[in-house]
């Protein structure tokens, strides 16, 4: 596997992205040369130099920091919402693939309401709604996110549930709880997985957007839509104060993106 | 001793064309009936889609049967709750045509073989591995292959295993349904003296439903031809094969190659494909293709009768 994984440069290149991202978030104290937060209005504005390498914003705050701590918000952010909608989305779909007929009715076209609204107008309807928080944000992006994996694996569970070793299970007195997640979902949740792992870059796209507009983390908070945002007024004195939190956005979803690609194709069995 | 007794079985698969049009079945086993003694093998022999894999999956209940009676032991199994269902299973179990699609990819052939056992809760995990691992001596796997995964077997180990995993529960009746035809030629022979092999040991009855005329022959008491979901002769396998008197049963058998040169032998082709089972002909079903067929075949459907003693067959002129 790990041979695989160097044969591929993209794929190396994301997974160092992911890698850097993770030793950022988990250190992110240690890495950080000043506080996140901590107002200092005669810095103001200060550009790229040896003391604030990502330069300082309008009440000079060092940006470097803010982008390192604003690691964690979103790492956590995009961790969150894939571990908390690709459980529920998954056995839906299983749920719904297996027993067909009218439990399969029900949950897909439960899924299909969710889908007909493009996921970032719901999410941000049930952002604005609950009211503007991180944690909103949070559950809207779940609450928008788990009907794909539903989609994804009720179409894999479709393909082999009437396999020959599924229907050697039930002849040898297997109940359905067993057939499904022993016989099925290990089969049947690589695809799931997949996207999962696509998602967490997405997820933070999203909830850096939902920020952006003023949905999601609030002003002193070091998230990085939240820092664009407030970026736009100083955008033609301060160039580096957008531009280094959209890299640090930048780099998080292409570098997921490039691991989730990477992943497809070593999971693959028929390329084994 | 009467093991299995089927009678009158139908197994009718709906087919919805559309909200208002007419609702049509595939009359895939359309009133079969037959028994099975203690120790014994059945062949089912038909060409593709004559509804032999249907008969084997509804008589272990695999798929509901629409009508009939299936008695196994003497009990009514059709008339059995979830309950009783699970626990006759451990008497009757299958073994399926493709090796290949009937191992799960991601268990290793030990938890394959365990499972049986998990779902009935018999022994512990000592006991259970001891019992694994003595059979799988018996199938010629060795132990320290218990490890592996399905693809690391080949065709015939895997068809041996799928064999160890229907004998774990130590049944009275297996179905195998077409368990050779994915191998080849010279694993079949391994494969099927097996089975041969089990049954003298553990006394086993088989329902062997294969479409391979001669693997039929070698290792069946009695045979069934099918044909359109209905059995249209059944006799000892040597009445059968020497004296048949159903003219599907002649056309089968004067297709299978004789391994002598100077001896020829009349073929009766037959003309036409299988009808369709969602709307199969009047009367006899086999009338459409028959060389001997007259009017009265269109019209009257003949029963399964018996002709001589112990051969029975469904045909108005024999």
């Amino acid at each position: 596997m790990f041979r695989r994984l160097v044969s591929s440069p993209l794929t190396v290149f994301g997974f160092l992205v992911v890698f850097i991202l993770v030793i950022t978030a988990l250190f992110a104290p240690l890495i950080a040369t000043h506080s996140p937060t901590e107002v200092n209005i005669v810095n103001k504005l200060q550009p790229p130099s040896q003391e604030h390498i990502f330069g300082t914003d309008e009440v000079g705050r060092d940006i470097f920091s803010r982008i390192v701590h604003g690691t964690r918000i979103s790492l956590k952010i995009g961790f969150l919402v894939v571990i908390l909608s690709f459980p529920v989305g998954t056995i839906l779909g299983a749920i719904a693939g297996y027993f067909g007929g009218i439990v399969d009715q029900f949950i897909m076209r439960t899924t299909d309401i969710f889908l007909s609204f493009p996921g970032i107008i719901l999410a941000m309807s049930i952002a604005a709604a609950l009211g503007p928080s991180i944690e909103n944000v949070l559950l809207a992006l779940v609450i928008v996110w788990w009907p794909w994996y539903t989609r994804i694996v009720r179409s894999s569970v479709l393909a082999i549930k009437n396999a020959e070793f599924i229907e050697s299970a039930r002849a040898l007195g297997a109940n359905p709880f067993r057939i499904l997640f022993k016989e099925i979902l290990p089969n049947s949740i690589a695809p799931a997985s997949i996207q999962a792992s696509l998602d967490f870059g997405f997820v933070i796209l999203a909830a850096a957007g939902l920020s952006f507009i003023g949905l999601g983390a609030q002003p002193p908070s070091p998230e990085w839509g939240a820092m664009l945002s407030s970026s736009r007024e100083i955008l033609r004195e301060a160039w580096w104060a957008a531009t280094f939190p959209g890299l640090a956005i930048l780099f998080t979803v292409l570098g997921f993106n490039l691991l989730g690609d990477g992943l497809r194709d070593i999971l693959d069995p028929k390329q084994r | 001793m009467t093991l299995l007794e089927i009678k009158n079985l139908k197994q009718h698969f709906p087919i919805s064309k559309g909200f208002l049009s007419e609702k049509k079945y595939v009359k895939a086993v359309d009133g079969v009936s037959f028994t099975l003694n203690k120790g014994e093998t059945l062949g089912i022999v038909g060409e593709s889609g004559c509804g032999k894999s249907s008969l084997g999956r509804s008589i272990l209940r695999l798929a509901e049967p629409t009508s009939g009676e299936i008695k196994f032991k003497g009990q009514d199994i059709l008339k059995f709750n979830r309950k009783q269902m699970k626990n006759i299973r451990k008497d009757m179990q299958i073994v399926f045509q493709d090796p290949y699609a009937s191992l799960n990819p991601r268990s290793t052939i030990r938890s394959i073989l365990e499972a049986p056992l998990k779902i009935h809760g018999i022994g512990n995990r000592e006991e259970r591995m001891k019992l694994i691992e003595s059979l799988v001596e018996k199938i010629g796997i060795r132990k320290d292959q218990l490890d592996n995964y399905p693809h690391e077997f080949s065709g015939g180990q895997r068809q041996r295993i799928g064999i160890a995993r229907a004998l774990t529960l130590n049944p009275d009746l297996i179905i195998a349904d077409e368990p050779v035809s994915a191998l080849d030629v010279s694993v079949q022979s391994q494969v099927l003296n097996l089975f041969v092999e089990l049954q003298k040991e553990f006394n086993l009855s088989y329902i062997f439903i294969s479409h391979d005329l001669s693997v039929v022959q070698h290792i069946s008491d009695r045979v069934a031809v099918m044909y359109l979901g209905k059995i249209v002769e059944l006799a000892h396998v040597d009445q059968l094969y020497q004296n048949p008197l159903h003219p599907y049963t002649k056309s089968l058998l004067s297709a299978l190659p004789i391994p002598d040169p100077s001896q020829k032998r009349e073929r009766i082709i037959l003309e036409g494909d299988l009808p369709s089972p969602i709307n199969p002909p009047t009367g006899c079903a086999f009338h459409t293709r028959c060389p001997v067929a007259t009017s009265d075949c269109r019209t009257e459907t003949p029963a399964l009768r018996e002709k001589q003693f112990g051969h029975w067959a469904a045909c108005i002129y024999v």
